[in-house]
């Protein structure tokens, strides 16, 4: 790939882009598909651009942690396959995919988007366990905010199984209308910065010429659910209050695609 | 008793419906999509490019090298942790040989051809839909060949030679062969051949002949993938053209 980090910054210093979009424009179609998986216990594809991610939700009944007695919980992780782009390799996880799993992770975790409490079945014996895989398929740049939307959608696609309630054995070939208690529904946007300007959703090419940027997750009464700043130029509050006040504007754009796919009010 | 009518009402020599496209993954190479009943998966290609680990690289010609994966949420029961099995190696392996005899790398030497394969959801018959689906992706890279492998499943269910055996009939309580076979279309020559169960002589040959049909099923569809991507982008060339953003300079 020839990344020129001088050229991508000469056309945004005049508010343009590679590829002609404004500063601020998702690139399109945004499509979130979801079920389509039987095998899994919620599914979602989501397509922004030419990006295309999915997660998949497996549960299992498990013992809870010692110190969490009461909760079920929550793993989410993240595979950058070599399928999806000639940048990655086979093998464990690197960086940006930790990165990923980890942002959004905390960000249902921490934001306590699900209630754990209600996923535990036997107190200290047994609760419900989410697995959320993400699985890039082509990543044409802005993997975060693809895989967030599809984690959030999967998250909502899921159905619990029934179980056997002495052994503990999941029945994996049934199906209920048990939905996880999902509490708020937060969107991650990632704001860059590079010079004095601000975008979003980043080409492959963008993705590479940045100086600083900003994860906002935000739920759709605008409050904030995680933040996590990257990049190694730093920035001034001032910075921080515009790039929020652009990842909210944008979060309520995907919101309505999200909620229009899941047929959510 | 015989198993004489098929858990989802198929004849025996019929297939599940397909889904077959090539092109799905613009940043490969080369790609392609192949959905058989429930057994689903996405194929990329990338290369020829230089080898690593050196030692590996052959100076006659480049190679081929697969990667078969279930994703952690494809299988039936729960969740499949991520990471290099045995059983995905010796699929991967197979996999080359199975699409060895049809890849012509010798103007490539030193080089490698990287088949990327990954299954979102399963249901038996996945190491052919990987080589079928790695087929066309080939194909897709420009990668030259003598011809699509096509590849599916026959087996014998209590007495039946069947096609396309589904995870339930692998399950049957009875005397079940699974019978992974990949053909070379125009020759009908035999490139992968796997058995799992018991089978006799005369059932495997039945097997083996049918197989033949099958696998012409398969590759009319992989054909007609390729031709819709290629022939679909003769008559949109301009459109696309005017879409594809100027990137990576003018130059």
């Amino acid at each position: 790939m020839i990344i020129n980090k001088k050229r991508v910054q000469k056309l945004m210093a005049e508010g343009k882009r590679l590829d002609g979009r404004g500063l601020t424009d998702y690139r399109g179609p945004i499509e979130i598909e979801v079920g389509g998986v039987k095998t899994a216990e919620g599914f979602a594809k989501v397509r922004i651009g030419e990006t295309v991610v999915m997660a998949g939700v497996k549960l299992g009944l498990e013992k809870p942690y010692p110190d969490t007695p009461e909760d079920g919980g929550i793993m989410v992780n993240c595979e950058l396959t070599p399928l999806s782009s000639p940048e990655y390799e086979s093998g464990p996880p690197g960086m940006k995919a930790v990165e990923i799993a980890r942002v959004i992770d905390r960000g249902i975790r921490e934001s306590h988007a699900i209630d754990t409490k209600k996923l535990c079945i036997e107190k200290g014996e047994k609760a419900w366990f989410v697995m959320v895989d993400i699985i890039s398929i082509n990543d044409a740049g802005n993997m975060f905010d693809a895989a967030g939307l599809a984690v959030l959608a999967a998250l909502n696609d899921t159905r619990l199984r029934d179980f056997d309630p002495v052994t503990g054995v999941v029945d994996y070939k049934s199906k209920t209308d048990n939905k996880l208690p999902m509490t708020k529904q937060a969107i991650p946007i990632t704001v860059y910065k590079l010079g004095d300007k601000l975008f979003v959703d980043p080409s492959s090419e963008e993705e590479h010429c940045y100086d600083a940027k900003l994860i906002v997750g935000s739920d759709d009464k605008g409050i904030i659910s995680a933040l996590q700043k990257g990049g190694d130029t730093p920035i001034s509050v001032e910075d921080v209050e515009a790039m929020v006040d652009i990842a909210l504007e944008k979060s309520a754009m995907l919101r309505k695609v999200f909620k229009k796919a899941l047929k959510l009010k | 008793m015989a198993y004489t009518k098929r858990f989802d009402g198929r004849k025996n020599d019929e297939l599940r419906p397909m889904i077959v496209k090539a092109g799905v993954i613009k940043k490969a190479d080369g790609s392609a999509y192949f959905k058989i009943g429930n057994t689903e998966c996405f194929a990329s290609v990338y290369g020829p490019r230089e080898l690593h680990p050196r030692f590996l690289q052959n100076p006659k010609k480049g190679i081929i090298r697969c990667h078969y994966n279930m994703l952690p949420f494809s299988g039936t029961g729960s969740r499949i942790r991520p990471g290099n099995k045995r059983r995905s190696q010796e699929i991967s392996m197979v996999m080359e040989k199975a699409l060895n005899p049809v890849v012509d790398l010798t103007a490539y030497p030193n080089t490698v051809v990287d088949i990327y394969i990954e299954f979102p959801q399963t249901d038996a018959g996945t190491r052919c839909a990987a080589i079928s689906a790695a087929s066309i992706a080939l194909a897709d890279a420009g990668i030259r060949m003598k011809e699509m492998v096509s590849s599916v499943a026959m087996g014998e269910v209590d007495g039946t030679v069947v096609a396309d055996l589904t995870y339930a009939e692998e399950a049957f309580d009875g005397i079940v062969s699974d019978i992974p076979v990949a053909m070379v279309n125009s020759t009908q020559e035999i490139t992968l051949l796997q058995m799992d169960g018991e089978i006799t002589k005369k059932a495997l040959i039945e097997s083996l002949n049918a197989a033949k049909a099958a696998t012409a099923k398969i590759h009319v569809l992989q054909e007609a993938a390729l031709k819709a991507k290629y022939a679909g982008a003769k008559t949109s060339a301009k459109v696309a053209n005017a879409q594809t953003k100027p990137v990576e300079g003018s130059q």
